[in-house]
């Protein structure tokens, strides 16, 4: 057996764990790379909320009753950024995670010094740059528009946005985790457009019938999009919407924790 | 465990003997192992051990339990019976401290799909307190121009190097190998041979699965042939390919065309005879002085002259085939 091509002593073993905050930048800048490069991804989360952002602002389609006097810029900016959430932390990474799973890639990076949690929470990181870029990008093109959010309200808003991402991050990883990459896709769009529709996005709780309306203040979209409405029209913090926010994200991430598989 | 498990809680001297001794003395070591997929017995009862620095090839046809077997020492499944101790620890139990020690190529290898080859391997690299250089890495294994190549853009062969080269980039005392030669032109198993020699050199231990003869034949100290989930033998190639070399096989040259049955016929039962290519015989069976003077005789009386005769040795291919009745690439 030759080893010309390699002098002895460059494979002697040497193992050990890298650092965890090395480990956990590395993962999150893939992850956030994939997604950045990914068109169908960038289509979703943000081709479409700007089309519907600056369409919903610019032509009158939306019902008059629900603006309640104030620009339609305003009333439409914050449902845009709970949409834009749903978007990228739950429909991208459900459908990333799906086809990830069939590539091989969680069983890859789960056999090396990676825990488990990391690979979670690499994923969740992206999930939060991501997030930061589309708010940053859909709040500048808001701001041409003629936004002009609450100043009071921006710190709960980024808070709503914080947690927001957290939660459909976890909806998004149960769902990714659990089934075959086909079904994740289509039910993942599926989601998304119902949500979209009826779960409190575009349809305003308060201009629904009462029971329904309650159901829908209890979904994530419903609590995201009036949370930050409150914060952002109107200055005040929901604790309400973070308080459904955060039991969704805690009821997703303990079933996920069970049903996520590795292929 | 039960017997390690309790050692460790109470750090008995007396107890401290049996573990330690096992620890030191294998890198994989396995006793019964078994693993069922509903009413399937993916292994059955399968018993290895393979001592640190050597590398041990799981031999086998697709379906023998290879896979199975190798993904219980990642940690990726757990049996249903028998003990796994892999460099002394139970990969179901301690796999946090098992990963970092342990390189893993799973089999068809593992990428996301857009991920650039380099971006992965640095991925990997991260994962681990003192890599080798990526760059190196790929360079050496061809993959230098295909650095930002997409990985489901990378041809299988491609694949597989980034796999292997995601395995070894942590400076691994043991790696996990299923496959690694799986949809390489020859070129690239040759340079992949040539690595897997220099691990051993380093000491690096190397467990790997493999349905080719050839690979077994030339890499491995020991190989260990599998079938429908337990092992039917084992040893080093030179070893399992002597151990029946009384049951070689005879080979001569001589005009074509002879009557292979008459020659049979000749021959004491349970001898057979084939022309395996024009004006080639082979003799397969239990090759004595007798059965050479037979042959030769045989061919006098024919009026030929038996040439170039040779008792041959078995290749690992023929141990298989007589063990299982079957081929191995089936």
């Amino acid at each position: 057996m030759t080893t010309s091509r390699f002098a002895p002593g460059t494979f002697t073993p040497a193992p050990g764990r890298g650092r965890l905050g090395r480990m956990l930048a590395a993962h999150a800048r893939v992850e956030t790379a994939l997604t950045l490069r990914h068109g169908e991804q960038i289509l979703l989360t943000l081709l479409i909320p700007l089309a519907l952002l600056i369409g919903l602002s610019l032509l009158d389609v939306l019902p008059a009753g629900e603006f309640a006097g104030m620009e339609r810029v305003d009333w439409i900016t914050p449902r845009i950024l709970a949409l834009a959430v749903l978007s990228s932390a739950f429909t991208g990474q459900a459908i990333a995670l799906g086809f990830d799973r069939r590539y091989g890639v969680l069983k890859r990076l789960s056999a090396t010094a990676l825990p488990r949690w990391l690979l979670v929470a690499g994923r969740l990181v992206a999930a939060l740059v991501v997030v930061t870029l589309q708010v940053l990008v859909l709040g500048a093109v808001a701001a041409l528009l003629g936004w002009s959010p609450s100043a009071a309200g921006i710190a709960f808003g980024v808070v709503l946005l914080a947690v927001g991402t957290l939660c459909f991050g976890a909806l998004g990883v149960l769902l990714g985790g659990a089934l075959r990459a086909e079904a994740v896709l289509a039910l993942a769009n599926i989601v998304w457009f119902v949500l979209l529709l009826a779960g409190g996005i575009l349809m305003v709780p308060s201009a629904l019938p009462d029971t329904y309306a309650t159901v829908v203040g209890l979904l994530p979209s419903g609590a995201l999009a009036e949370g930050l409405h409150a914060a952002l029209v109107d200055g005040t913090f929901s604790a309400g919407a973070c308080a459904v926010l955060a039991a969704w994200t805690v009821v997703a991430a303990a079933i996920a924790t069970r049903t996520t598989k590795l292929t | 465990m039960t017997e390690s498990a309790p050692a460790r809680a109470t750090r008995t001297p007396r107890r401290h003997a049996v573990p330690l001794t096992f620890v030191n003395a294998a890198a994989v070591e396995i006793t019964g192992l078994v693993k069922r997929f509903g009413s399937v017995t993916a292994v059955d009862g399968l018993d290895l051990k393979m001592p640190t620095g050597e590398i041990l090839a799981l031999l086998g046809p697709n379906g023998a339990g290879k896979t199975t077997t190798v993904e219980i020492c990642e940690g990726f499944r757990h049996a249903d019976a028998g003990t796994v101790r892999v460099l002394g620890l139970d990969p179901a139990r301690d796999g946090s401290a098992l990963r970092p020690r342990v390189g893993v190529m799973p089999q068809g290898g593992g990428a996301y799909p857009g991920v650039r080859a380099e971006e992965m391997l640095r991925l990997v690299a991260a994962c681990a307190a003192d890599p080798l250089d990526p760059a190196w890495m790929l360079d050496v294994l061809g993959l230098g121009t295909a650095r930002r190549t997409p990985f489901k853009r990378l041809s299988g062969g491609q694949q597989q190097r980034l796999s292997l080269a995601c395995a070894l980039i942590g400076r691994p005392e043991l790696v996990f190998l299923d496959e690694p030669t799986a949809g390489m032109d020859p070129q690239a198993r040759r340079l992949v041979w040539e690595l897997l020699g220099a691990l051993r050199t380093d000491g690096v231990s190397v467990l790997l699965t493999t349905h080719l003869m050839e690979e077994a034949e030339a890499l491995a100290d020991d190989v260990v042939i599998v079938d429908d989930g337990t092992v039917i033998a084992q040893g080093s190639p030179g070893a399992l390919t002597a151990e029946h070399a009384e049951d070689a096989h005879l080979r001569f040259r001589a005009r074509p065309g002879l009557d292979t049955r008459l020659l049979a016929a000749a021959l004491p039962e349970g001898y057979v005879v084939r022309e395996s290519t024009p004006g080639s015989y082979r003799v397969i069976g239990h090759v004595d002085p007798q059965v050479v003077s037979t042959v030769t005789s045989w061919c006098a009386q024919q009026g030929v002259l038996a040439d170039e005769l040779h008792v041959g040795r078995r290749d690992l291919e023929e141990v298989f085939l007589e063990l299982t009745g079957r081929e191995l690439r089936t």
